[in-house]
């Protein structure tokens, strides 16, 4: 102890201080704060979710963006290959491939999002009465899903098409049916898990009824996993509608989608494989993106993850 | 002093399990809580000391048996008395981290009770969320905080906070410290002393730790799988414990004192509580009992007074 | 570079009987707040043989310092800053990965709270007595099959040959810590780390396990080291104390120093605001009131300074160093604590002070 700068003064007793002692001095970060951060540091994801808000984007813009309409055809320029006029190219009918391509977007991402908000809407609610309820309610409402489940997605369009007409509608219906299925089930096993919890008896203890512990305590801590399983419905709708109309099942010409344009395409593989070419890869760089942010999301709001 | 809050009588509550047996997890226990008291319930893990906490607050419907709060047996109460009652009767939880809502901030968790009784509003409702923070040791600046951001001690003391905002005279504090360091447990004793006598609060007090339970109780009720063996004034049963069991329970305890502590002869029980699924036949601790005889193994003893307020279930244990 | 050789020389030479020596550990996790300086510079050694309790606090960095021994920190996020670990004259932190495997589980072994999660569920446990025993003693399976069962005798389980032919999750709590135990022990290390390992049990099978314990010491003459919170349940076993708080040592001493006379306020504190069972009831217990510092942002000074009565002006100031205290029998009592600078005021221990009322 040899310490000479010290002087008799330093050892004034001066006592507790609990203020600063129980004062907080990490920065307040709510859950999506906390989330979002971590979702920023993983570049993957995050070059993804660019990916995908590019996408969206151009399927928005990109048919103001060029003087060819989708369905305009010009039998001077049958199947050409890209060119500075034709960035996609044309098809054998000479329309514009690239008006066509984010026409075909709008198509499958307007059939991919309402699918997929339907489905998030009847999972959520479906599932978490199931497992709210538990019981006899848990297990019929579960043997309903299994039942509909048991059905495969193309019986359901071929059925739909029976009484509809084809188009967007019978796909939307037939994705949604079979879709939110595996919602419900995410959502009631988080329910079933978090209505143990001690924050669920606490409510009840206060007299909370039965809508409020769903909405404020239940389903709030459900979030993320319903919107980890929403990332990978949207590109699985995606998938689906363009599987569908690939077989002839969905859109009819001269209305566009991913899959229909695909259809096409593949007839021309041979001599023109730029018409199978843009739909194919707009198709699988979307999946891969929402698919690459869905992981990237499950890394950021899993909670069994926090530190 | 001895005006009777809560009496229980003879409460059951059995659970199903998987393979369609009984659980028994609270086998008929009967004792009064008298108001401004508190009375201790101890007892290893799986005798019941939770789920019979948790059914004398309504989370759970009573199998059988009775509990009368101030003349009205609780287990009769339609939706709208139950909701009443909640405003009497609250509970502690006891892991601080999943007895917090972790989306909610500690206005909206502490608020909660407000809100469901309709009690304040607006600028009232805020004013009333920071005197009960203030009452617990925290400041209007951890208001709009998350869970997550509180150490253990000062997120139980939020949940004692959502307990008192809607002014219960009655508390279940269930196991309210055993997940906190021991250095924080007196934090929180204290201040649920202090509150006892602040607002005349009646509590029952659950642990699994006889040394804290002696500590803040004046009565202990000792329970192993879904009875009570043992159950008097705190003094008097670390005087003069009676039952084998509540004295091996004791005997277990450390003892922060190396001197007394590595002098101390133990009485070290054997094996493990049996499952409540699968309760010996006669009483329920003669498997581990030193001293069990032959009677213990038929037939099962009931609680009885052998000594003024000193009740005790043993055949072993003769009335002076 | 001769200081070095000179520092390794002395490693080398030094008592015989040491087995640890952690020199100046530290350790820091780096999180999305910021760095976490979860262990900031530890010292301590043990003997071959000897019992040490670390007590502290959650957050304390007591668990943290022994996963560091055993290289056991996830990294990143963890990230061991500086020190040095000496087990039998070799550093364990300049050990590969694959080093380590042959030091982990032969030489130093671990148990931890929650034994239902450090036993693999899907394999009976005899099973994975073996694999340790195969793996390191290069035993053949028979050999081993008999040493598990002599393993789970040793331990206290009635019925060993058919306790090892069942899985984990037919074994109740108290079993399965003793079955960890079995596991730790089975190959003789010379050091075995008990982090919390009867937290999560009650109190009558925490007392067979403790006692269980310090009989397998003396049986094996394994060193200990014993982690917990609670002062209480090391009053038995421990033979030297190392009371942590905010990622440091601030007193080590023999239970004796510790018990009967600490000197740092914060052990004050945990000797004080716990209840005796076998004292009268009417003493209030004086709790440490306040939360320790998150160690995202430690204080300069003394970490405990905000809940200490005794703090001093210096004590927000300057980090205070070991000071040797009080030369107990084998002068090794320090508190890492103002008060004992020969400028500060005199103070009077609380502790010795109260055991004076109670022996009245």
């Amino acid at each position: 102890m040899a310490d000479m700068n010290l002087r008799k003064e330093d050892f004034e007793v001066v006592g507790k201080d609990l203020k600063s002692s129980e004062e907080i001095v990490r920065k307040s970060l709510t859950y999506w704060q906390d989330a979002w951060m971590r979702l920023k540091s993983n570049r993957v994801a995050l070059v993804a979710l660019i990916i995908i808000i590019l996408m969206v984007g151009m399927a928005v813009f990109a048919p103001m963006m060029t003087e060819y309409s989708y369905d305009e055809q010009n039998y001077d320029v049958i199947s050409q290959p890209p060119n500075s006029e034709h960035w996609f190219g044309t098809d054998e009918l000479g329309r514009d491939l690239f008006a066509r391509s984010w026409q075909g977007a709008r198509t499958s991402l307007f059939v991919a999002f309402v699918a997929t908000i339907i489905n998030v809407t009847i999972g959520v609610i479906y599932g978490g009465i199931s497992g709210y309820f538990g019981g006899k309610t848990d297990i019929v409402m579960m043997r309903i899903i299994e039942i509909i489940y048991s059905i495969p997605r193309l019986l359901w369009v071929i059925l739909l098409l029976v009484v509809m007409k084809p188009g967007i509608k019978p796909i939307i219906i037939a994705i949604a049916i079979t879709g939110w299925g595996g919602m419900a089930r995410v959502v009631r096993g988080q329910v079933l898990q978090l209505k143990q919890m001690e924050f669920v008896l606490a409510a009840k203890t206060l007299g909370a009824d039965t809508g409020r512990i769903l909405l404020k305590h239940l389903i709030p801590n459900t979030m993320g996993p319903i919107i980890i399983n929403l990332t990978f419905q949207v590109p699985s709708a995606v998938f689906t509608e363009a599987f569908l109309s690939y077989l002839g099942l969905g859109i009819p010409a001269p209305a566009a989608s991913w899959g229909s344009l695909a259809q096409s395409g593949t007839k021309m593989i041979l001599l023109y494989p730029h018409m199978l070419l843009f739909p194919a890869a707009l198709i699988s760089i979307f999946m891969l993106a929402f698919n690459l942010l869905g992981d990237g999301l499950r890394d950021a709001l899993d909670p069994r993850l926090r530190a | 002093m001895n005006e009777t809050l809560i009496s229980v009588r003879d409460l059951k509550k059995y659970f199903t399990v998987r393979g369609g047996k009984t659980l028994k997890a609270v086998d008929g226990i009967s004792f009064d809580i008298h108001k401004g008291e508190t009375l201790g319930l101890v007892g290893e893990s799986g005798c019941g000391k939770s789920t019979a906490g948790r059914t004398i607050v309504r989370l759970y419907e009573a199998t059988g048996g009775e509990i009368i709060y101030k003349d009205t047996n609780i287990n009769k109460l339609n939706k709208k008395q139950l909701k009443d009652y909640t405003r009497h009767a609250q509970m502690i939880f006891q892991d601080p981290y999943a007895s917090l809502n972790p989306r909610m901030t500690v206005t909206d968790i502490v608020g909660e009770g407000i809100d469901i009784h309709n009690l304040y509003k607006g600028m009232e409702r805020q004013k009333r969320i920071y005197e009960i923070l203030e009452l617990v040791g925290l400041s209007r600046e951890h208001a709009n905080r998350f869970p997550h951001e509180f150490s253990g001690g000062q997120r139980q003391r939020i949940g004692v906070a959502r307990a008192l905002a809607i002014e219960p005279d009655f508390i279940v504090a269930d196991e309210p410290i055993s997940a906190l360091d021991v250095s924080i447990q007196a934090q929180v004793v204290n201040l649920l002393k202090d509150l006892q006598d602040e607002l005349d609060l009646t509590y029952l007090f659950i642990a699994h730790d006889l040394s804290m339970v002696k500590h803040i109780s004046d009565r202990v009720a000792v329970m192993y799988l879904g009875s009570i063996m043992e159950l008097t004034e705190s003094n008097e049963l670390y005087d003069n414990p009676l039952h084998p069991y509540t004295k091996a329970l004791m005997s277990a305890v450390p003892i922060p004192d190396p001197d007394i502590s590595r002098a101390k002869k133990r009485i070290i029980l054997q094996g493990d509580v049996p499952s409540p699924i699968d309760v010996p036949t006669g009483c329920k601790f003669q498997g581990r009992c030193p001293i069990a005889e032959d009677i213990c193994r038929v037939e099962e003893p009931a609680l009885r007074e052998v000594l003024p307020g000193h009740e005790v279930a043993c055949h072993m244990v003769k009335k002076p | 570079m001769s200081e070095n050789k000179n520092e390794k020389l002395k490693n080398i030479t030094e008592k015989e009987d040491v087995l640890l020596n952690v020199k100046n550990l530290q350790v820091s996790f780096d999180t999305y707040g910021g760095e976490v300086k979860a262990v900031r510079g530890v010292n301590f050694k043990l003997d071959k043989g000897e019992t040490l309790a670390v007590v502290g606090e959650s957050g304390c960095g007591k668990s943290v310092t022994a996963q560091s021994i055993m290289q056991l920190i996830p990294m990143p996020p963890g990230r061991i800053k500086s020190g040095e670990v000496w087990l039998d004259g070799r550093d364990l932190l300049k050990y590969s990965d694959k080093e380590m495997e042959k030091v982990r589980g032969k030489e130093i072994s671990m148990i931890f709270q929650d034994p239902m999660t450090s036993l693999n569920p899907t394999m009976k446990v005899g099973k994975q007595i073996m694999e340790a025993l195969i793996k390191h003693q290069n035993m053949s399976k028979s050999e081993a099959k008999d040493k598990a069962v002599e393993m789970l005798k040793l331990v206290g389980l009635p019925n060993p040959e058919r306790r090892a032919e069942q899985y984990a999750h037919e074994y109740s709590g108290g079993m399965r810590q003793r079955a960890m135990i079995a596991i730790a022990l089975s190959c003789n290390p010379k050091l075995l780390i008990a982090d919390e390992p009867t937290t999560a049990l009650d109190v009558t099978i925490q007392a067979q396990i403790m006692d269980l314990m310090a009989d397998l010491q003396k049986k094996l003459d394994t060193a200990i080291i014993l982690i917990t919170h609670d002062l209480g349940v090391v009053a038995d076993v421990a033979k030297k104390i190392a009371v942590m708080y905010a990622g440091v040592i601030i007193e080590y001493g023999t239970y004796k120093d510790i018990f009967y006379n600490p000197k740092h306020p914060y052990t004050w504190g945990l000797l004080l605001s716990v209840p005796r069972l076998d004292v009268k009831k009417d003493l209030r217990l004086v709790p440490i009131e306040g939360t320790p510092p998150d160690l995202i942002a430690p204080p300069k000074g003394c970490p405990f300074a905000a809940r200490c009565e005794n703090a001093m002006k210096i004590c927000k100031e300057k980090m205070p160093e070991e000071i040797k205290v009080n030369g107990s029998e084998e002068g090794e009592h320090f508190a890492r604590c103002w008060l004992y600078h020969d400028l500060a005021p005199k103070v009077d221990n609380p502790v010795t002070k109260r055991r004076a009322k109670l022996n009245e």
